[in-house]
Formats: C-alpha cells, sequence, structure tokens
C-alpha cells in the first residue's frame, strides 16, 4: 500500500513564477491494482507519480510504503513501513531500483544497442551476475512476444514492439510497482487495448499498476480498480472501482 | 565477501554496456582513437629513441678515456707538443697518456664529412684503413677494396680496405677511417712530435677532478674535459635534439588536445537524454559517472597502449624511419644501426598520466552535471 500525506509540489518556490503542480493531496493506493490518474494535461499526473515512484521529492508532505518495503534492503526490522520523502538520495535510488518498474509516454529506450540490452539496462548497476539477469530478461521477452526481437535494434521495431519492450524493461529487477506515465499517447486503440491487457495480467501476478493517463481506453477499462482524477494539482473526485 | 562480489558484478557490467556504448558511435569513438594513438605513437617513439639514443652513446663513451686534454690557442684548439704527455704521466694518480691523432676529411664525391683517425694499434699496416660502415655504404665498398683520399698537396693516397666496423658501433663508427700514423701525417702534413690531443687514463676515477686541476694548473693553456663531461654534453645533446623534435610535434598536440576536449566535453542531445534515461530507470550518478569514467579509460588506455607497442615496434624494430634524421644528428652518411631496446618506466608514467589522466578527467567533468539532473526529467521528454 502506499499512502500520500499532504503532498505538495511547487517549482520555483519564492520566485515570482513559482508554480504548484500538486497541491495538498493526500490518498490512499492499494496493493495489487490498477489505479489510475486521470486529468487534462498540467494536471499533475505526472508531478504525482515521480513523487510516487522516488524520482523527486515532495515540497511538503510524506509518502509511505507499505507492504513492499520487504524490497527495501536497508529498513529496520519490524517496521512495516517507510516513509520515502526523508531518505537520502542513495536509498532512494536503491527503492526506485527494487521496488519501481517505469513506463515512459516516449518509451525512453536507448537507441544503438539492441532490444534485450535494453531490457537488462536497470539490472546492470545492481551488481547481480550478468546471465542471471539475462535469463530473466529473455524469459520477460518470451512472456511479451518479443524474443525473436532480442538482438534487433530498437530504431528498428514498430511502436507496439517498443511498447512491449519497455514493459519488460519495467519488469528486469521484478519490481512491486509498475508506474506508466500516458503508455499510450503514442499508441492505436489496439494497442492500447493490448497494454491494458498486459497491465491486467501483471495484476493478476499481484502487482501494483499506476497509471498517468487521459486516455479513455484506460481510465474505461474494466480492469481498473481505483480512478483518482486530478485537476489543477489537486484531487478532484476519487472513486474506487472494482 | 559478497558486498565485493557484488561491487566486481557492478563494474564488470558497466563496463561491459560501456563497450556497447562506444560501438554506437563508431565513427567519432574510432577516429578520436585513431588521432589519439598518432599523438602517443609519436611521444612514445620520441621517448623510446632519445632514452635509446642516450644509453647507446653511454655504452659506447664507456670505452672512451677518463680524460681528453686539448691545448688552447686564441680560444681555439691547437696541436699538443709531446712534452705535454710526459709532464702529464708524471701526475701521480696518472696510468697512461696516449697522444691522439685525428681531424677530418671533406670527401667532395659525396660532400660528407670524414672523421680520419690514427690508429694505437702496432699490427696496423701502412695504406690500410679500417673504415665506418657508412663510408662503404655511401662509397660502396668492400673489404680489399681501395679508398682514394687526397692529401694535403692534392696527391691521392690509396687505402686498401682492411676492415669495416661492425654496424654496432654505427652511432659513433659511421663516418670513422681508421689509418696508421705515418699514413695520417703524410695526409694533412701533420707536424711529427705533436698530437691532437692527449688520452688519459687515472687509476682511481674519484681523482679525476684533481689530476684535472693539476693539469690546468701545470700546463694553463691546456684544456682538460672529463669523461663525465662529454657524457653529459651528449646528453643533453639528444635531450635539446628531442625537444626540438616535441616543439615540432607540439603543433600536431595542440590540434590533438583541441579535437579531443571538443570530443570529450561535447555532451550531445543525446547523450544528455540518455543520462537522464538512465537515472530514471534506477542508474545512481555515481553510476553514470562509472560508465563515462570506463568510456573515457577504454578509449584513452587502448590508444595509450597501443601507441607504446606501435612506437616499441617502430624505434626497435624498424629503427625509428620517422625520427632517424632530426634526432640521429646532420650529417650527410647517417649511421645505420639496431637501437638496443630499453624502456624508462617513470618517462612511461609522465606519459601515461598526461594523456590518458587528462582524456578521462575531460570525459567524466561534463558529465557531472548531467548525471546530477532529477532523474524526473526523463519522464518529461
Amino acid at each position: 500500500m502506499i499512502e500520500l500525506s499532504r503532498i505538495t509540489k511547487s517549482f520555483n518556490s519564492g520566485k515570482p513564477n513559482q508554480f504548484t503542480a500538486v497541491d495538498n493531496v493526500s490518498l490512499v493506493i492499494n496493493p495489487a491494482q490498477i489505479t489510475v490518474f486521470k486529468g487534462p494535461s498540467g494536471s499533475g499526473k505526472t508531478s504525482l507519480l515521480t513523487m510516487i515512484g522516488c524520482m523527486a521529492r515532495p515540497t511538503s508532505g510524506r509518502i509511505f510504503l507499505r507492504g513492499v518495503a520487504a524490497a527495501v534492503p536497508f529498513q529496520q526490522e519490524g517496521a512495516e513501513s517507510v516513509e520515502i520523502t526523508s531518505l537520502p538520495e542513495r536509498f532512494l535510488n536503491e527503492i526506485r531500483r527494487s521496488t519501481f518498474g517505469f513506463i515512459f509516454q516516449q518509451f525512453n529506450l536507448v537507441k544503438g544497442i539492441s532490444s534485450l540490452e535494453n531490457v537488462m539496462l536497470p539490472a546492470y548497476p545492481t551488481g547481480e551476475g550478468r546471465a542471471l539477469f539475462r535469463a530473466r530478461a529473455l524469459n520477460l521477452m518470451e512472456q511479451f512476444s518479443i524474443s525473436r526481437l532480442a538482438g534487433q535494434q530498437v530504431e528498428l521495431l514498430s511502436g507496439g514492439e517498443l511498447q512491449r519492450v519497455a514493459i519488460a524493461r519495467a519488469l528486469i529487477n521484478n519490481p512491486a510497482i509498475i508506474v506508466a506515465d500516458e503508455p499510450t499517447a503514442h499508441l492505436d486503440s489496439k494497442l492500447s487495448q493490448e497494454f491494458m491487457e498486459i497491465a491486467g495480467r501483471l495484476k493478476g501476478e499481484g502487482k501494483s499498476v499506476l497509471i498517468a493517463s487521459h486516455d479513455p481506453i484506460v481510465f474505461d477499462s474494466p480492469l481498473v480498480d481505483s480512478l483518482i482524477e486530478m485537476r489543477d494539482g489537486a484531487v478532484d473526485a476519487s472513486r474506487g472501482r472494482r | 565477501m559478497k558486498n565485493v562480489q557484488k561491487a566486481i558484478e557492478r563494474h564488470l557490467n558497466i563496463l561491459e554496456f560501456t563497450l556497447a556504448s562506444l560501438l554506437r558511435r563508431k565513427a567519432k569513438n574510432l577516429s578520436l582513437l585513431a588521432m589519439y594513438l598518432l599523438v602517443v605513437f609519436m611521444l612514445a617513439s620520441l621517448q623510446f629513441f632519445v632514452t635509446a639514443l642516450k644509453r647507446e652513446a653511454a655504452i659506447i663513451l664507456d670505452d672512451a678515456p677518463d680524460m681528453v686534454v686539448q691545448r688552447l690557442m686564441a680560444g681555439r684548439q691547437d696541436l699538443v707538443p709531446g712534452s705535454y704527455a710526459s709532464e702529464i704521466a708524471l701526475i701521480k694518480g696518472v696510468t697512461a697518456v696516449r697522444p691522439r691523432l685525428w681531424g677530418y676529411y671533406y670527401d667532395a664525391l659525396n660532400g660528407a664529412n670524414y672523421t680520419i683517425m690514427a690508429s694505437d694499434d702496432p699490427t696496423a699496416v701502412a695504406e690500410r684503413a679500417s673504415i665506418g660502415s657508412g663510408i662503404a655504404r655511401s662509397r660502396n665498398l668492400a673489404v680489399g677494396d681501395l679508398l682514394p683520399l687526397i692529401s694535403y698537396d692534392k696527391n691521392p693516397i690509396m687505402l686498401e680496405i682492411g676492415t669495416i666496423f661492425p654496424s654496432g658501433s654505427d652511432l659513433i663508427a659511421a663516418d670513422l677511417i681508421m689509418i696508421t700514423p705515418e699514413d695520417f701525417h703524410k695526409l694533412f702534413n701533420f707536424p711529427s712530435g705533436q698530437a691532437t690531443d692527449l688520452a688519459v687514463t687515472v687509476h682511481n676515477p674519484k681523482e679525476l677532478p684533481t689530476v684535472a686541476a693539476k693539469v690546468a694548473s701545470q700546463l694553463p693553456d691546456s684544456r682538460p674535459i672529463l669523461k663525465s663531461e662529454i657524457m653529459r654534453t651528449y646528453q643533453s645533446i639528444f635531450d635539446w635534439r628531442g625537444g626540438m623534435t616535441l616543439v615540432i610535434l607540439t603543433t600536431s598536440l595542440l590540434s590533438f588536445i583541441i579535437f579531443a576536449w571538443d570530443k570529450a566535453t561535447g555532451l550531445s542531445a543525446e547523450e544528455r537524454k540518455e543520462i537522464g534515461i538512465l537515472k530514471s530507470i534506477g542508474w545512481e550518478t555515481s553510476d553514470v559517472l562509472l560508465l563515462k569514467l570506463w568510456e573515457g579509460t577504454v578509449i584513452s588506455l587502448t590508444a595509450f597502449l597501443l601507441g607504446v607497442v606501435l612506437a616499441y615496434w617502430h624505434v626497435f624494430f624498424l629503427s625509428a624511419p620517422l625520427f632517424a634524421q632530426a634526432l640521429k644528428g646532420w650529417s650527410v652518411i647517417y649511421p645505420r644501426f639496431q637501437l638496443i631496446p630499453v624502456v624508462d618506466a617513470y618517462q612511461l608514467t609522465i606519459l601515461f598520466f598526461l594523456t590518458v589522466v587528462p582524456y578521462t578527467t575531460a570525459t567524466v567533468i561534463p558529465c557531472w552535471r548531467a548525471a546530477t539532473i532529477d532523474p524526473d526529467a526523463a519522464m518529461r521528454y
């Protein structure tokens, strides 16, 4: 479970161009569910996801990770949750690497290297043996029916193939939480549907999937458990769906 | 132990990604490597060559007399009377004094200057000469051939070639002709009872400065020169020649520095984006810097090692055709010889620190800024 308590994120604090992207948001995200953050551009969805995913710190407020704490190596024995906003950068990185998998709007794959290398990329600095994570990457590619593309450079792949490589990459370190920012923005309806099916599969495997999107295929999907609507940095309405 | 293994795995993994990453920008990296290699090759060749020459000269000078005594007249070298030799021989500590006869001969046929020396060997035969292999080459002579020299009064003296010095001693003997003292006198009309200079042997090398001081005081118009001084002169001549060549190389060196600096420090938009992606998928700033460090190290170390190996081959197997003319001396007859391989670890270390370290640093520093960006920047590309 992820708990957000009075989260605010401001940019250019104290300057005339100060801008508040997320304004006093408190909410609870349940594990092993698909949670969609819906809202127009500039509503604060991406900013909220970056803070949950330990990529940025809130200006104020606190974020707790519960239940997924087993993946945090330095956690004190017996502690039920970890409060991530006050952690030093090194620990945040460690949590981001072990607990979160990211799927970006533009997929953000590294050009010039093979699909397999792209999938393995998040595992390189973990200190795990290459043979181990290579086998895992090949297995993931097999699951997403892209193993034939393992040796191919990513610039030669189609949109759907790119998406699957990006998903496989997000899963390489076996994270408990998948964060996807506008994952269907560059996909046609069929591929968007396919993405939601994959998200459903991941949920079935016990992973929490957080998606920021304003695509109806995503937020109207019956697979979505929780829909959080955002506007002007604040939660507009929150309704659970099961 | 587990942590050490993890750290090693991390390095190996990142190194592997570095190699894959370098292969992506083949043209850029290969051109950089080629330039880098050329510079290391030139500098290492120069260094190997000068060091080997200095050592060669030192080995040859090992057989030189401890002290040479010349006589000066109006600030110029003059002939030494035989009486000087007997006077010096009486100084305590002096074991032998040998008057030497030598001079220069201009050969109009090939425009070269030869060094003519009278031999000490009592078995030396008149009108028979030992010559350096440089002369043999340029005049196309073999043992048994005749070498005509024109005497002071324009009469030819026919010398039969008895020996050709081995090319091992070429650096100093390439242009040398050794003849009997009688032939020497005949060739130059050299006054008898006089010598060009005196070779003095001293029993205890520590006494050399004292003996030299005594010679200078007893024979005020004499100039004693110690072997150590000759050695020092040779060393500085080779150093100076090396320095001159280095000055000429500086232009190319500077071009390389500008080129390398531009390539190493200029982070393209694509590289910046890539760093952002790596950060967003869980790479730490230190991981990104390690990647860049490996990138710089792979290029510079490869260039350094290849450059040094090629330079070794160029100098010690091919006798440095690129530098020989500039470094061996100014002469029509150039010595031809195989240098004895000698590698100065100290100088190589300096070369390493002057090439590998600045380049690697230049690669890492600009990435520092890019690597410290917030990982969420990648979310906004």
